[in-house]
C-alpha cells in the first residue's frame, strides 16, 4: 500500500505549470520530509496526493485508487492535508466544535468521536485551548488545531504543509512527538518544511524539489550531503553538517554527537 | 540620548486577567540591533506593540510605568508622527497587507502617499525597495493573491520604503525558505549599517546569533536574560526558559561534556570552525 505519483504534471487553469513529470512513491507508515525553495512545486505536489489537485497528465494512485476517479472528499479519508495557512482551514467558533465537525457530519458514534478528539488534543497539546475561539489563539497554536482536526478524521497518510512556521522550542518538540506517535500507529507522515534542523531531526528520508521536479530522493545523509542538490534546490545543510563540511570532516556527519566523536 | 527607555513597565490587555508584560526596564540605544527571543506567549509581540506606541494608542488596557521615546513620553506622542519615526513589520503578513490596494506597487507606496510625498519620490522609492526585496516581478499583481512568502516580502517592502530611523520587525521570515530568509537578514544588515535602530523578533536563532548586538529573552512577560549576544546565547540556562540556543553553542557544550573543551562557547558556524582549528593547533 502506498501513495504513488507516476509521471505527474500539473498546470493551473491560467496555464502555469507548477509540477513537471514527478515520480514519487511513499509507502504506508513512512516518514518523509519534502524540502526546496518557495515556488519549487512542493505544495502543488502534496495537494495532488489527496485530489485537491488533479494531474494534468500522469496518474496519482493512493492504495491503488486513482485520484481522478474519486472526489477529494473521498480521498481525504485516506490522505489528510493540513493547510499551510491555518486560517484557510478553520471555520468553527470553538476548538472543540472544529474538532467535532467532521465526526458529527459523518454521524460518528459519540464514544468514538470523544476518543478521537481526546487523542488528537493530547497529541497536539492544545488542552488549554479546547473551549477557545480558534481565532483568539496565537497563530502557532492555531496550526496545532488544524493538525488535531485532521488527526480526528484518522487518515492513513498525513500531509503537513510548513508546520514549523512560527513555532518555538516547545512547539517543535510537540511536532516531533506527534509525528512519532502517529508513525507508531502505522500512519505515514509527509511534511513540507523550510527548517532543515527540523527535517534532519525528525525524518530519515528527505526529498528535495527544485524547478517543478524532484531532484533528489534519498536518506537524510544522501540528500543533505549532496552539495549539488543543496545548491540547486537552494536549501542549506543543517548547521552541524555545514560545520563538518567546513572543517573537512568526512563521513556525512549530520548530528552533534557524531561530530564531537570525530574531533 | 536613548531611543526608547522602558521604566518598570507593566501592561495588561483589555479584558484579560494577567499582565502580558511585567516590570520591564530596558534601554534601547540608537543604532543598535536587538534580538528578542523566547517562547510563544512570552510577550514578544506585546513588547513590539509597546515600542511602536500601538500600546497605548491603539490597544487600550492598563499601562503602568514609563515608556520614553526620544525623550518624550509615549502618551504625548502624536500617532502619525510616531509612524514616521518607527516602522513596524507585523508578524502576520496576512494582517499587514491593507487589502484596499489593487497592486503590489500601490501597496508598497501607500505609506509614503499618506505622508504626502511627491508622486515622483513615491515612484522612485517604491521601485528601489521592490528591487531590494526582489519583488519587481510582482508589482502589477494583486497583493491579496500572493503566496505567504510573497506577502511577507511585500509587507516588509512597504515598511522599508518609509525609511524610518527605527524598525520593529516581528518574525519577518516565518513563511520564507532559507534563501528568502537569508535575503531578509542581508537587508536588515544593510539597515544596521545605515545606523538604524532595529528590534527583531525571530525564532531562527542561528541567524540571530550572526547578526544581533544584544539579546532580550522574554518568558511569561518578564525579561529573564538580557545582554550582549555572545554572552546570552552561549548560556545553556536559556534552554530552561524554553528558548532555543544556536546549534554551534550546543556543539560547544557537547565538546566540553566530552572532555574536549573549546577555548570558548561558539554561537556561529564561523566561530565554531575557528575554535576547533585553534584547539587542534
Amino acid at each position: 500500500m502506498a501513495i504513488e505519483l507516476k509521471k505527474v504534471s500539473f498546470s493551473y487553469p491560467n496555464g502555469f505549470e507548477a509540477v513537471h513529470e514527478v515520480d514519487l512513491r511513499i509507502e504506508e507508515g513512512e516518514k518523509v520530509a519534502i524540502v526546496g525553495q518557495n515556488g519549487a512545486g512542493k505544495t502543488t505536489t502534496v495537494k495532488l496526493m489527496n485530489g485537491l489537485n488533479l494531474p494534468s497528465s500522469g496518474d496519482v494512485l493512493v492504495d491503488g485508487i486513482n485520484t481522478k476517479d474519486k472526489t477529494c472528499a473521498f480521498m481525504s479519508k485516506y490522505v489528510g492535508y493540513v493547510f499551510q495557512n491555518p486560517d484557510d482551514q478553520i471555520f468553527n467558533s470553538s476548538v472543540r466544535k472544529e474538532l467535532e465537525y467532521m465526526p458529527k457530519y459523518t454521524k460518528m458514534d459519540t464514544k468514538e468521536m470523544n476518543r478521537r478528539v481526546e487523542r488528537a488534543v493530547e497529541l497536539t497539546g492544545i488542552q488549554k485551548y479546547i473551549d477557545s475561539n480558534p481565532f483568539d489563539i496565537p497563530y502557532p497554536i492555531r496550526k496545532f488545531v488544524t493538525i488535531a482536526s485532521i488527526i480526528v478524521s484518522d487518515p492513513k497518510y498525513f500531509i503537513f504543509d510548513e508546520p514549523t512556521a512560527g513555532q518555538d522550542l516547545h512547539g517543535m518538540k510537540q511536532l516531533g512527538y506527534l509525528i512519532d506517535e502517529l508513525q507508531k500507529e502505522g500512519k505515514a507522515i509527509i511534511t513540507i518544511t523550510h527548517d532543515m534542523e527540523f527535517a534532519v531531526n525528525n525524518f530519515t528520508r528527505v526529498v528535495a524539489m527544485a524547478h517543478k521536479q524532484v531532484i533528489k530522493d534519498g536518506t537524510r545523509e544522501d540528500t543533505f550531503w549532496d552539495l549539488d542538490v543543496i545548491r540547486e534546490s537552494r536549501i542549506k545543510q543543517p548547521v552541524i553538517a555545514e560545520l563538518a563540511h567546513d572543517l573537512g570532516v568526512d563521513g556525512n556527519v549530520l548530528f552533534c554527537d557524531e561530530l564531537v566523536a570525530k574531533l | 540620548m536613548a531611543r526608547i527607555e522602558l521604566k518598570d513597565v507593566t501592561y495588561r490587555y483589555p479584558y484579560t486577567k494577567s499582565p502580558a508584560l511585567k516590570h520591564i526596564t530596558y534601554t534601547f540605544e540608537p543604532g543598535k540591533f536587538y534580538g528578542i527571543i523566547g517562547e510563544n506567549g512570552g510577550g514578544k509581540t506585546t513588547l513590539c506593540n509597546l515600542l511602536r506606541g500601538l500600546i497605548p494608542h491603539f490597544y487600550q488596557g492598563s499601562l503602568k510605568g514609563d515608556v520614553i521615546i526620544d525623550g518624550t513620553d509615549v502618551r504625548k506622542w502624536d500617532t502619525d508622527e510616531l509612524s514616521a519615526q518607527i516602522g513596524y513589520v507585523f508578524q502576520n503578513p496576512f494582517t499587514q497587507i491593507s487589502g484596499i490596494k489593487e497592486t503590489v506597487f500601490e501597496e508598497v507606496g501607500m505609506g509614503l502617499e499618506n505622508l504626502g510625498y511627491s508622486e515622483e519620490e513615491v515612484i522612485k522609492r517604491v521601485c528601489d525597495v521592490c528591487e531590494l526585496l526582489k519583488i519587481t516581478d510582482l508589482v502589477e499583481k494583486d497583493p491579496n493573491a500572493l503566496s505567504g512568502g510573497q506577502k511577507q516580502r511585500v509587507a516588509f517592502a512597504s515598511i522599508i520604503s518609509m525609511d524610518t530611523e527605527m524598525l520593529v520587525i516581528d518574525e519577518p521570515t516565518s513563511q520564507l525558505d532559507p534563501e528568502g530568509t537569508e535575503d531578509v537578514f542581508q537587508i536588515i544588515k544593510t539597515l544596521k549599517e545605515e545606523h538604524k535602530t532595529i528590534v527583531l523578533v525571530e525564532h531562527k536563532i542561528d541567524l540571530i546569533a550572526e547578526f544581533c548586538d544584544e539579546i532580550i529573552v522574554l518568558k511569561d512577560g518578564e525579561i529573564v536574560f538580557s545582554g550582549p549576544t555572545h554572552e546570552i546565547l552561549s548560556n545553556r540556562a536559556l534552554l530552561e526558559a524554553n528558548a532555543t540556543i544556536p546549534q554551534a553553542a550546543i556543539f560547544g557544550h557537547a565538546m566540553a561534556d566530552a572532555g574536549k573543551p573549546l577555548a570558548d562557547i561558539p554561537i556561529t558556524i564561523e566561530e565554531a570552525e575557528r575554535l576547533v582549528r585553534e584547539r587542534k593547533g
